[in-house]
């Protein structure tokens, strides 16, 4: 098994709240998870605690076979790009500032920063000429993109995403979720998104892992899901959202 | 009254000039210039000057003014700290070292100094010198509390002595400060005439004359020296009871002082008497130059003139500003120093930040003068433009700490968890994300803070740290609006000139994106 971040015994409370019970799970590499399932599930704590924002109570999580640990996890953010929703910009900084902030803070040299930058505003799409904006001068679409480079500057080998695309409007989240399936093809990108719209996991996810109540439901693919829901949780969920499509 | 009672009310009551003046100036700062300013300030005097303090009021101020002409004239170098605020401070710097020479009156020094009313002269004299502090003869006069009235309104009712204010409930008082609280003052004052007025207030000596002048009250406590006694045409209730100790005035100085110093103040002891002393008070008042009143005691009046006499306005406005800025801009960069730190330590809230928050807060509650008072005593301070300067910065550090604290904490958590997610270590996290983003709140807290710096080193001048509050006090002393104004106008056009400086800092210092 090719697992690239892997979950032994993880589990996390919020006061007496159990926001994730003892879990094990792994995530294969160059391959995109989706983690889905209603609010309060757990899944974006998973996510949370994957690049320590949180501290697990119990359990280690594994990244590229070393256990993650508060002296090392400085440098693994380095390997792991993260977007939220709504992009997470620094207002004072202009877009390209955002993007280059750790770079500069790694002393790169300009050449190889104005490089990676080029690349990463044709694979995003983005108007090289819009990078001197604040992302106060940005529409919700663009603040993603922007978001994203950031993510990808340093070429992390670990991208997460919690909600990336749940500000936007449905054509914009069209488009974006289109590009990102294909900057995740051409990079042959590890990466982990958090989302509750079943289309767009079911669009972008290799796997899916439907999570409820603090626990894995299931993993798999949707057809998975549907055709051999694991509990009653899981048909609910998979019809619910059906329903929604349907309307 | 005495001497003592214009003194200190005009501390204690913060002076509705310098109030005002606060008020005036609540719009305003700048820092760069104004760190030039102060180190292009030369340094004050060298070390075998004579230096003399005086109290805030006019025979004070006149006192001191002679006994720095005799020692100049003995060939002494001399500085006079004018208008050093109460007997407390004064006192202390004495005690310390910190000043040699200031006029002093019997009854303050067994009252208020060593607090033993029925001392002798022998016994005061033995108690001082345990204190390193020597005290001349009495230079003549007899400055003693009174309670004056209107003349007309005294014969109105037919009041002559404290007594005969017993029968009349209906009148107004209006006390200084200091008569009220101190221990030959007002509450014995009461238990010995059996007064009980209903209506009393706590007003500055200089303000009470105006204000007994216009009707506002009806009596007030005065000195028997004090010329405004017979420019106002009131008349001195006589004190029946004998209530009121001797006020005899006298030179304390220090015992290390040489010989030939001693020997000329000494040469000042019974050269006064009270009819002497109310015309050279009179003298400062009408010419509002105490160098001037002073010189009228010499026989050769006028011939050498005081430095400070000589000095026109545009000089003297343009050492009061600059002494101003140094005072305002110093301790604000100071408080920057300090109070950001601090401000980012207490940002991270728990028992720390909660501490370091109570205690700026607290500081801020200290009246200022109470402040100078505490600081005064203490070994490094003194009276000094150092005492001022760590007042100040005191009273600067709680708008920059609140509000670096707030702009940091007020950052949203998203912003906060993307720069802990890109893997920035905290320290650049918090030089490049958090501060700049919390750069807007911090500079209104440091602008909050520079105008309140400017407001209140007006006060620096009670300790004779200068400034703008110079003329303001001594103005206020002197019952005088164009000395006033002569301080008062400066510092509001100040104030505008920082305000406009820190609106134009903000531009480059708040980042663009996010003033969009």
């Amino acid at each position: 098994m090719n697992a690239f971040v892997e979950l032994t015994d993880v589990s996390k409370k919020y006061g007496g709240a159990i926001a994730l019970q003892p879990t094990d799970l792994d995530f294969a590499r160059g391959k995109t998870t989706v983690l889905i399932g209603p609010s309060g599930c757990g899944k974006s704590t998973l996510l949370r605690l994957v690049i320590r924002l949180l501290d697990p109570d119990t359990g280690t999580i594994r990244f590229d076979g070393a256990a993650i640990t508060p002296a090392n996890i400085s440098d693994l953010r380095r390997r792991i790009g993260y977007v939220i929703q709504d992009g997470g910009l620094f207002p004072h900084l202009t877009a390209r500032k955002n993007i280059l902030l750790m770079a500069t803070h790694l002393k790169w040299p300009a050449e190889k920063m104005n490089q990676r930058l080029s690349e990463l505003c044709t694979l995003t799409r983005f108007p090289e000429s819009a990078l001197g904006r604040y992302p106060l001068e940005l529409s919700g679409g663009q603040r993603q993109r922007i978001s994203l480079m950031r993510a990808l500057m340093l070429s992390p080998e670990l991208l997460l995403l919690d909600e990336p695309l749940g500000a936007l409007d449905p054509l914009v989240r069209a488009a974006l979720q289109k590009d990102l399936k294909e900057i995740f093809a051409r990079l042959n990108q590890t990466a982990i998104l958090v989302t509750h719209d079943l289309a767009e996991a079911a669009y972008l996810g290799d796997e899916i892992v439907l999570m409820g109540e603090g626990r894995v439901a299931q993993r798999g693919t949707l057809n998975d899901l549907r055709t051999r829901p694991a509990s009653t949780f899981v048909t609910e969920f998979i019809n619910a959202q059906r329903s929604l499509v349907a309307l | 009254m005495n001497a003592d009672a214009a003194s200190r009310s005009g501390g204690l009551s913060r002076d509705c000039g310098t109030e005002g003046l606060k008020r005036a100036v609540w719009k305003a700062p700048l820092l760069g210039l104004l760190i030039t300013l102060v180190l292009s300030q030369p340094s004050l005097c060298s070390p075998d000057t004579v230096l003399i303090g005086s109290k805030k009021f006019t025979e004070s101020y006149v006192l001191a003014e002679i006994a720095k002409r005799s020692l100049e004239n003995a060939g002494l170098t001399t500085e006079h700290r004018a208008g050093m605020g109460g007997t407390i401070i004064l006192w202390q710097a004495l005690k310390g070292d910190q000043i040699s020479v200031y006029p002093e009156y019997t009854g303050t020094i067994a009252e208020e100094i060593l607090k033993s009313p029925e001392i002798d002269l022998a016994a005061m004299r033995e108690e001082l010198a345990k204190s390193g502090v020597g005290m001349t003869g009495e230079l003549g006069f007899n400055n003693t509390y009174a309670l004056v009235m209107r003349r007309a309104a005294a014969e109105q009712k037919a009041i002559r002595t404290i007594s005969d204010l017993r029968s009349h409930p209906e009148l107004k008082f209006g006390l200084t400060h200091e008569f009220l609280d101190r221990h030959d003052g007002w509450r014995p004052l009461t238990e010995k005439y059996q007064l009980a007025p209903p209506n009393l207030i706590g007003i500055d000596h200089g303000l009470g004359y105006a204000a007994l002048g216009n009707g506002s009250i009806d009596v007030k406590d005065a000195y028997s020296t004090d010329a405004k006694v017979g420019e106002n045409d009131l008349v001195v209730l006589e004190d029946d009871l004998q209530f009121f100790p001797q006020y005899k005035a006298v030179f304390l100085y220090r015992l290390s002082l040489p010989a030939n110093a001693v020997a000329v103040l000494r040469g000042l002891e019974g050269q006064f008497d009270a009819k002497r002393m109310i015309r050279l008070n009179a003298e400062a008042e009408r010419t509002k130059n105490y160098a001037r009143a002073a010189a009228l005691f010499f026989p050769d009046a006028g011939a050498t003139a005081s430095s400070s006499a000589g000095e026109s306005f545009p000089d003297k406005l343009r050492r009061w500003t600059l002494r101003h800025l140094e005072l305002a801009g110093l301790s604000l960069l100071l408080s920057i120093l300090v109070g950001v730190p601090l401000g980012i330590a207490a940002s991270r809230g728990g028992i720390i930040g909660q501490i370091i928050l109570g205690i700026t807060s607290a500081v801020q509650t200290i009246p200022s003068l109470a402040l100078l008072a505490l600081l005064v005593p203490l070994p490094f301070f003194g009276i000094s433009v150092r005492t001022a300067i760590a007042a100040l910065f005191l009273y600067g550090l709680l708008p920059i700490v609140r509000n670096t604290a707030t702009g940091l904490q007020d950052i949203a958590h998203p912003l906060r968890e993307s720069a802990v997610a890109l893997g920035l270590e905290p320290s650049a996290r918090l030089r490049k994300v958090y501060l700049p983003m919390a750069s807007r709140s911090i500079l209104g807290g440091i602008k909050t803070s520079a105008v309140i710096n400017i407001g209140t080193a007006t006060l620096a001048a009670l300790i004779g740290a200068g400034g703008l509050g110079e003329p303001i006090l001594s103005g206020l002393n002197l019952n005088d609006h164009i000395t006033i104004l002569q301080g008062a106008i400066p510092a509001a056009i100040l104030a505008l000139l920082v305000q406009w400086s820190f609106d134009l800092l903000d531009r480059l210092l708040i980042p663009k994106g996010l003033r969009l």
